[in-house]
């Protein structure tokens, strides 16, 4: 596949297309129908969570939010290879590939409300913490697959980072790294138009990211990030070519953020209308609509009701943690080193001394 | 201030627009740039209209990445610009640290003053707005320990004007940290024509006898609802803003401490080696003697600025200075 679909020709590895048609049979992945249904449900359920987050941030009932609308097949593809002992090193905009990952719904409303314990995704196994240091994360990544080889573990590591990233000296450094190391990690670019304004064009003069890959001598692809069977296919290539020794793969998932790139942020200051009509036309999860209908898998009439019960759920999990208690004063300084210094355990008391007489004030 | 200067109010935000703006209109040698910096006019919109006023050679949006930004504005300076470039939240400059630390504020020592790098590093610090992280830090007194780089941080809109010119103006590298949380707090009438502050000045906001308060950036108007607090129980407190962390105003404090023989420092940053400390040092070398109080320093933990729902733990309230303040009187 990676000889196939060459990057450095700009070729764009796709098994449908924008009308749910699958043009490329050759490459369609196996995935049983009640998988894929599973994954077009899963897929509804973030958008309809996504759509949510960012009605919630405007009610001021959270403090900002990251909208994945347009880019949920990156992570619709990753649920489908992800095993428990796999890893998942994100950056920020992955709500559908935490969730898959074992990441609770609450778990990520309570990270943008504003407390730590929302990072922790305490029952999903081999996660990393939301990264917010553009592509500081994907080092991290070869490092992890590094132990991997290390301790001869079956695991592959997903990590990923956006087209903005890719500028990053840590993107280059982890690219070299996992190669030289021949580190299973597939490194996943969200190649979604957009650095907050800045667009594509601006970060690279390359034909496409995934050729950069090229340099560092690991397999590379460039693949519709919005067709859920590309992805699913691409990955499990990618995986199959880490865990059999070949080294580290990047792919690059061509996408677009319908959404604004944070909840405080304005679009319409840098693209226009047009542009963001053309891209809609690729809508991951119309696209997988229309060839689940075309194959009778799906009845659109009962779309409706089953997205009030999603509703439902997610309404559900934001009221379970705007109840979440309120945050300690301990919270501030117990985590910072493994055990208290006497330092911080000072600063507390004092803090505290302090809260007394402010009481007194009154 | 001269008398008959046509005014304008201005935030602190716009006072740094309309530095930069000045700077690109009567130097040719001035450019900015950074991530969105350019068309968007920054996340803060701190350069909001200067593309379209100078041009896309001028003001412009550069790929992703803090150290070729910090790294090409000194390859710029060297070869005899004058760049000022933006990091988009102090906790997002540490890519940069190799570059800023390293080269820009070495070169001329390296050079033995062959090259200069004059450039401005400027950014948005401080918590209260409620942030992820990384958004919410102040490392000034990181900077301030980098020998090589000079360390502003403003707090008003007059001072942002002045201040910034003169960093752009300076031959050195200057860091310049922007009080976020009072981007647009503060209103105030700013001459629309070019003026300069030198840096290095401290500023006595109000005189005082019983204790002096040094405080800078968003802690000054904190500062200012403590020294209200304390003259309504009839303690008399000297306000001081330091305005430049580096170098420091050495004279503006001690002169004060020797007057009022207590000081109070606040800032947002740690505590442990913080500006704090080194005002401290500064005291005990130079007003040994008129001290009738250990200084007291209100200052942020020694951790990471909380998430928001926490940071109401953190943040430096103006009780929290008067606290400070009855601990010095009090001693
Ligand atoms: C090192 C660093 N610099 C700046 C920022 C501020 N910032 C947050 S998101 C972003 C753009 C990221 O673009 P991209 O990598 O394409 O990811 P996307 O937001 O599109 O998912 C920037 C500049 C940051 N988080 N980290
Ligand atoms: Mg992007």
């Amino acid at each position: 596949m990676f000889k196939e679909y060459s990057p450095l020709d700009d070729k764009l590895f796709q098994v449908m297309d924008n009308d749910g048609k699958i043009v490329n049979p050759a490459w369609m992945p196996e995935i049983n129908d009640e998988r894929l249904l599973k994954a077009f449900k899963d897929m509804l359920f973030a958008r309809q969570a996504d759509l949510m987050a960012v009605s919630y941030q405007r009610q001021g009932r959270m403090f900002t939010y990251p909208p994945n609308f347009g880019q949920e097949a990156i992570s619709g593809g990753l649920a489908q290879v992800m095993r428990e002992q796999d890893w998942l090193v994100p950056a920020f905009r992955e709500l559908g590939a935490w969730l898959a990952k074992g990441a609770t719904l609450k778990e990520v409303f309570l990270y943008f409300m504003g407390y730590e314990d929302g990072t922790v995704f305490e029952k999903a196994k081999n996660i990393t913490p939301i990264s917010v240091p553009i592509g500081s994360q994907l080092i991290h990544a070869a490092g992890i697959g590094y132990a991997i080889n290390y301790k001869k573990e079956d695991s592959v590591v997903y990590a990923i980072v956006g087209d903005g990233g890719t500028s990053t000296g840590d993107f280059h450094e982890a690219l070299n790294f996992a190669a030289v190391w021949n580190a299973p990690v597939v490194f996943i670019v969200q190649n979604n138009q957009f650095a907050i304004s800045v667009p594509f064009k601006k970060q690279t003069r390359s034909i496409n990211i995934a050729v950069k890959g090229v340099a560092y001598g690991m397999a590379c692809i460039k693949v519709d990030g919005n067709d859920l069977f590309a992805m699913t296919r691409a990955l499990k290539e990618a995986e199959a070519h880490a865990r059999e020794g070949k080294g580290p793969v990047l792919i690059e998932a061509l996408t677009y953020r319908r959404g604004a790139h944070t909840t405080s942020d304005d679009p319409t200051k840098y693209r226009t209308k047009e542009e963001e009509e053309q891209w809609s036309c690729t809508d991951p999860i119309d696209r997988l609509r229309k060839y689940l209908v075309s194959k009778n898998l799906w009845d659109t009439a009962g779309e409706e009701s089953l997205l009030a019960e999603y509703k439902k759920e997610v309404d559900r999990q934001f009221e379970a943690a705007e109840n979440y208690p309120p945050y300690p004063l301990e919270d501030v300084f117990k985590y910072l080193y493994v055990e208290m210094t006497d330092d911080l355990k000072e600063q507390k008391v004092e803090h505290e001394k302090f809260l007394k007489w402010k009481e007194g004030l009154k | 201030m001269e008398g008959g200067a046509e005014m304008k109010v201005m935030t602190i935000v716009q006072a740094v627009t309309d530095a930069i703006d000045i700077k690109l209109a009567e130097d040719s040698s001035v450019v900015a740039f950074g991530e969105d910096v350019g068309v968007e006019g920054g996340v803060f919109r701190a350069t909001e209209g200067l593309q379209k006023k100078h041009g896309e050679h001028r003001v412009f949006d550069s790929p992703l990445a803090e150290s070729a930004i910090v790294g090409t504005a000194v390859g710029m300076a060297m070869n005899g610009l004058r760049p000022v470039v933006e990091m988009q939240f102090c906790g997002f400059v540490y890519p940069a640290m190799n570059q800023i630390i390293s080269h820009a504020a070495r070169l001329h020592n390296r050079s033995r003053g062959r090259y200069k790098t004059p450039m401005v590093i400027r950014f948005p610090y401080g918590g209260g707005i409620n942030a992820l992280e990384h958004h919410s830090e102040s490392m000034e007194a990181m900077y301030g320990h980098i020998p090589g780089l000079k360390v502003v941080i403003p707090s008003t809109p007059y001072d942002t004007k002045g201040l910034l010119i003169s960093a752009i103006e300076s031959d050195d590298t200057v860091i310049f940290m922007e009080p976020k949380r009072i981007y647009r707090a503060i209103k105030q009438e700013v001459p629309e024509e070019k003026y300069s502050i030198p840096l290095g000045k401290a500023k006595i906001l109000s005189e005082g006898t019983d204790v002096t308060l040094v405080a800078y950036g968003a802690m000054i108007r904190e500062a200012q609802k403590a020294v209200a607090m304390a003259k309504k129980d009839g303690i008399s407190v000297e306000l001081i803003d330091l305005r430049t962390i580096y170098p420091l105003d050495k004279q503006t404090v001690v002169e004060s401490v020797k007057k009022t023989g207590r000081m109070v420092v606040v800032h947002e940053g740690p505590n442990t080696f913080g500006v704090g400390a080194e005002l401290t040092a500064i005291v005990n070398e130079n007003a040994f003697l008129n001290q009738e109080a250990p200084v007291v320093r209100v200052t942020g933990f020694d951790t990471i600025v909380p998430l928001p729902r926490g940071e109401h733990h953190y943040i430096i309230s103006p009780e929290k200075i008067y606290y400070g303040i009855q601990k010095s009187v009090k001693f």
